[in-house]
């Protein structure tokens, strides 16, 4: 006889069993396939973005250089902390269904989306503070279209653009369409993601998961993780590399 | 295969590698490396992060080959986008016409 059947025989079967699967471990293992597949999707979609990065920040590395040091390092760095620490809950939440701790679970959700949320905050900030210095790209707002103030030699005036040798504002305009499509992709991320913790706090909160049925809350956390990841490689990238001119370019 | 619960001391291990990590890339952002160092520095510092987060947050240590296979082949994929596109652009100049 099959295992899976000899599986099906043994237990009554969970209401949360679909009935097109054999039991709850191969139904748990398909969910996990299948996000995994969906996040092949992301990584690729997001590499596009990371690919145009790599190939302007070697073509324009003056205008990147000078572009990423307007932005603000503080506010990236404890941004990366607020989402390694929401990342931190979102496991414990994983591990608190696991063991059939629902009021962790919860506590562990709403910390989260507490901390995507201020996440998201944080960058609005950040935004704000690029809208004042003219620093949204073409005419994305029309009544605010690009059009950052140039400092001159000995200005030290941090809301105006200090351009180094060899940038044009022209090309520092490219670096702010590369960060705020990048950013802004990220951003949708984390609403979307906050979209789900909703739903996955409401079926918390009505006891649906169990140490037998949690993948929803497994599946939800993947993609949440994966959100941080992109993270992780902005942060450097945007906010850090830019600090250096290297002998290429 | 059964599932793996990972603990949370393991959890907190790696929560607390990730925040010495971030810390650690800001400092080194500071420092003039020779070169492309600073780049290296700091991708080497987040492709670590961004492996501990798949590997234990992602449960993928524990999880099956198949779910490897399908991590693999995106890292494979990313792999020739990048290296096609880029030794296009990388090759562009090494022939000017007459």
């Amino acid at each position: 006889m099959p295992e899976g059947l000899a599986a099906t025989h043994d237990h009554p079967s969970h209401p949360a069993l679909q009935h097109h699967f054999e039991n709850m471990e191969q139904q748990r293992e398909a969910g996990t396939l299948g996000m995994w597949v969906f996040l092949v999707t992301e990584i690729m979609f997001f590499g596009g973005m990371f690919l145009a990065y790599t190939l302007y920040r070697f073509e324009y590395p003056a205008a990147f250089v000078s572009a990423s040091n307007h932005l603000d390092i503080k506010l990236g760095a404890i941004n990366t902390a607020v989402l390694i620490v929401s990342s931190f809950t979102m496991a414990t939440a994983v591990y608190s269904t696991q063991v059939g701790r629902q009021r962790t679970t919860i506590i562990c959700l709403i910390l989260t989306m507490i901390l995507g949320a201020t996440f998201l905050g944080i960058k609005g900030i950040e935004y704000h503070d690029k809208y004042n210095d003219h620093l949204i790209p073409g005419q994305l707002i029309p009544s605010r279209p690009f059009a950052p103030e140039v400092a001159k030699p000995g200005d030290t005036d941090p809301h105006k653009l200090h351009l180094i040798e060899g940038a044009t504002v022209q090309n520092v305009q490219l670096f702010y369409w590369i960060y705020f499509a990048m950013t802004g992709m990220h951003a949708l991320h984390m609403i979307i993601g906050l979209g789900i913790m909703t739903v996955i706090l409401i079926m918390a909160w009505r006891g649906k998961f169990s140490p037998e049925y949690h993948a929803p809350v497994e599946i939800s956390g993947l993609y949440w993780h994966f959100v941080d990841i992109i993270w992780i490689f902005l942060f450097p990238l945007l906010y850090l590399l830019g600090r250096h001119l290297e002998g290429h370019g | 295969m059964s599932e793996h619960i990972v603990q949370p001391r393991v959890y907190l291990m790696i929560f607390l590698a990730l925040m010495a990590g971030t810390g650690l890339t800001v400092v080194a952002a500071f420092y003039d490396f020779p070169g492309p160092l600073n780049a290296v520095v700091a991708l080497t510092i987040a492709v670590i992060k961004a492996t501990l987060v798949v590997l234990y947050f992602m449960h993928v240590r524990y999880s099956g080959r198949l779910i490897w296979l399908v991590i693999g082949s995106a890292i494979f994929w990313l792999a020739i986008m990048f290296a096609l596109t880029i030794s296009d652009y990388w090759t562009r100049t090494w022939f000017v016409p007459m």
